[in-house]
């Protein structure tokens, strides 16, 4: 018989949820209550831990939204990391594609560099729940920031602060309302808590 | 291909991709074998490895795929059930497993036997006491059915009626 | 406008408990087992497996017994429930050629090589009542050729035929091309190959059945010939995303069916052959053979044939094929539509008043 062949770079994965079944139910209603309330701060609190560089929020919603039929794109900080993508392979069994217009979900690391969006999916107007969902990982959320956020959700209007992202990121925000129905949705993520933003969230300031 | 004898236990860690044919057998094997027959293995083993679940048994659905004409365009004919497993055994092996129908004790004997056959020292027993009678039983049930489908095969003859 | 209506509650939990005990029957009677129903009620198991869309022979017979033997309810139960589990892979395509096969009959080829061999069919029997089944005890045992080949080829009849070049060829798609999946996204039209071979395997047997006896009785006719039916075991074979390698998972019982069509040609085909194919979970041989009469039939326009007969309207075929579809929308009938109704009611009321008025002017004007 042959012996084992070895992968260097593979390692026995980081454990997930304790109870995949109840984590996954309880993160999808903390990122349902997140996504309908957008620029709201919710905490996801269902992992222990995370492989770097991926925030615990980041790994939570992927192990409970993120399966095999849902390609998956990471951008190179994430990417050339192998534990976090065995981690993300072995949990969700997803597909890890290097196109980004492929992918359902994207996870950004490195949230400065990112000034557009025009490189993932916006869906179609037939489809438009086709495109792709953007976990971007930023520095610091505030409920109380400089952003004056309206839209779909929010009653009035709600305040947000965010830091870690350029302001072009801002304006591909709103490049990304006027795609409406199509458009992105992007979750925001520091350590334990995200914040929402719908195509629908107007953000001004 | 060449083989590659690992010198030490530590860097027998399976790898995700590793295109390894024995395993492939062995898994679709023991995926196969009765749970009856595992168990019994199982608990006749001299020694048995602590273990812990890295995935607990899961079960969840495969969606079966054919092709038109039996060799034509795909599509999808449904789907069947499926339950998973991942084990770590004490020793740092991790063994894997899928295995049609919603049995959890069924996948998780499987990833056992995944994580001791990639033992080197354990293969042989194994192969002797599980492998080889899981293959003995599932060709013995195959020889049957071929059998009982041979008895009813037609064996025509042309009878000539009138003069020629 | 909508009201809800409450007030039902108590009806509806006792009306449970009623159906619970009507399930049961006679308490004199040992209640029946899912071990029992799954070896003996065989052929129910695998229609409802079949239309029901998952293979699994314990949840097919556990939904027969709570369905009380009706296998609409229980296909509906079956559908329900596979709602509620993850999909974890794709199978890769079942070899349905190198099938361990236990029925294997040509309608169309006498001495076909592997032979013919009836299995276990109802072709030959009479149709008498077995009165003998009225009492337990029937121990028969099969015949065993002790010559028989376990590893002998069975080729495709379609194979043979394609060696004079006179039958359609079918050949595999792009690997990389997605395949539709009408569980993940709706039917569209034009509806490819794969989308309507998909619809039709989940289809309504009885359905099926009479849309294929129409296009034999001349509405849509394609002069069928049964080329192969083949019933046994397959492999499903799965490259999990978290193993990186194929590995099979378990055996499943399939009935596939090769039509093959007389076709006079066309601009730009010669005449030859064409073929329609059926594929079922467990036996199924009606079944497989109803759907490879359809697709056949639903191939018309592919095929430069005019479209004339339900049967090869792909619209009316795909959108009333799927039984639990058709008996959620009639059976839905059996919901409240007082309100709907009231407004008819005083719609039919009005058009008889106007009626008669316009019917006395008349009269006043003669």
């Amino acid at each position: 018989m042959e012996t084992v062949h070895m992968d260097p770079s593979s390692v026995i994965p980081m454990t997930g949820f304790d109870d995949p079944v109840q984590g996954s139910q309880r993160v999808f209603r903390q990122v349902l209550d997140a996504m309908s309330h957008p620029g709201k701060i919710v905490r996801i609190q269902d992992l222990d831990d995370a492989p770097q560089p991926l925030n615990k929020s980041t790994a939570a919603i992927c192990l409970s939204l993120v399966d095999f039929e849902t390609p998956l794109w990471a951008d190179s900080e994430i990417a050339s990391n192998g534990e976090a993508m065995n981690y993300l392979r072995f949990h969700c069994g997803c597909p890890v594609t290097q196109d980004p217009m492929e992918a359902r979900t994207a996870l950004i690391s490195d949230a400065a560099a990112l000034t557009g969006f025009s490189r993932f999916s916006p869906g179609t107007d037939e489809r438009p729940e086709m495109s792709t969902t953007l976990i971007v990982q930023v520095n610091a959320l505030t409920q109380d920031g400089g952003l004056t956020l309206s839209g779909p959700g929010i009653e009035t209007t709600r305040t947000l602060g965010v830091d870690g992202v350029s302001s072009a990121f801002w304006d591909a925000v709103r490049a990304n309302n006027a795609l409406f129905p199509r458009g992105v949705d992007l979750i925001l993520s520091v350590d334990e808590h995200i914040v929402c933003l719908p195509r629908t969230t107007q953000v001004e300031g | 291909m060449s083989s590659v004898k690992s010198p030490c236990s530590q860097q027998q860690q399976p790898g995700f991709f590793d295109q390894n044919k024995d395993r492939q057998a062995w898994m679709g094997l023991l995926a196969r074998a009765s749970k009856t027959t595992l168990e019994q293995v199982w608990q006749d083993l001299s020694e048995r490895p602590e273990y812990g679940m890295l995935r607990a048994p899961e079960t969840g659905m495969v969606m079966v795929r054919a092709r038109a004409g039996g060799e034509g365009g795909r599509f999808n004919l449904g789907e069947m059930t499926v339950t998973r497993c991942v084990v770590r055994t004490a020793d740092g092996r991790m063994g894997q497993s899928y295995v049609a129908g919603r049995d959890h004790r069924h996948a998780e004997l499987v990833a056992l036997f995944d994580a001791l056959l990639q033992n080197p020292e354990r293969r042989d027993q194994l192969n002797r006491d599980l492998l080889e009678p899981v293959r003995a039983a599932i060709e013995e049930k195959r020889t049957q059915n071929t059998r009982k489908a041979a008895a009813t095969k037609v064996d025509f003859f042309t009878m000539v009626r009138g003069e020629d | 406008m909508y009201v809800a209506v409450k007030g039902g509650e108590k009806a509806i939990e006792n009306a449970h408990r009623l159906l619970a005990e009507e399930r049961r029957g006679d308490r004199q009677v040992p209640e029946l087992t899912i071990a029992q129903i799954k070896s003996q009620m065989t052929l129910a198991v695998d229609r409802v497996m079949t239309e029901g869309s998952l293979y699994d022979r314990d949840l097919a017979a556990l939904a027969i017994k709570q369905a009380r033997g009706d296998l609409m309810e229980a296909i509906f139960l079956l559908r329900a429930f596979r709602t509620t589990l993850p999909r974890f892979a794709m199978s890769e395509p079942i070899d349905t050629t190198n099938m361990k096969a236990r029925r294997r009959i040509s309608s169309t080829y006498k001495d076909l090589p592997g032979g013919q061999m009836l299995g276990p069919t109802f072709d030959y029997t009479h149709r008498l009542l077995d009165f003998s089944l009225m009492d337990d005890g029937n121990e028969t045992q099969a015949e065993q050729d002790q010559n028989a080949d376990p590893d002998a080829d069975l080729p495709r009849v379609t194979t043979i035929l394609n060696h004079e070049g006179l039958i359609e060829q079918e050949r595999p798609d792009d690997e990389d091309a997605p395949v539709v999946d009408l569980t993940r996204e709706p039917l569209d039209f034009p509806a490819g190959r794969d989308a309507r071979l998909q619809n039709l395997a989940r289809g309504d047997e009885g359905f099926l059945l009479s849309m294929g006896y129409s296009t034999q009785r001349g509405y849509g006719i394609t002069h069928p010939f049964a080329g192969e039916i083949r019933m046994g075991e397959v492999e499903v074979e799965i490259v999990p995303e978290d193993l990186g390698f194929p590995v099979v998972i378990g055996e499943i019982t399939v009935t596939e069916c090769e039509m093959i069509n007389q076709f006079k040609g066309s601009a730009t085909q010669p005449p030859q052959f064409t073929r329609g194919y059926g594929l079922t979970f467990g036996h199924g041989e009606r079944k497989a053979m109803a759907m490879a009469l359809v697709d056949r039939a639903m191939r018309a326009k592919e095929l430069g044939e005019e479209v004339v007969a339900p049967a090869q309207d792909e619209e009316f075929v795909l959108y009333h094929s799927d039984n639990v579809e058709a008996s959620g929308f009639v059976q839905h009938l059996k919901l409240p539509h007082y309100v709907d109704f009231q407004g008819e009611l005083e719609m039919v009321r009005n058009l008889r008043k106007e009626q008669i008025e316009q019917q006395q002017m008349l009269k006043a004007g003669e």
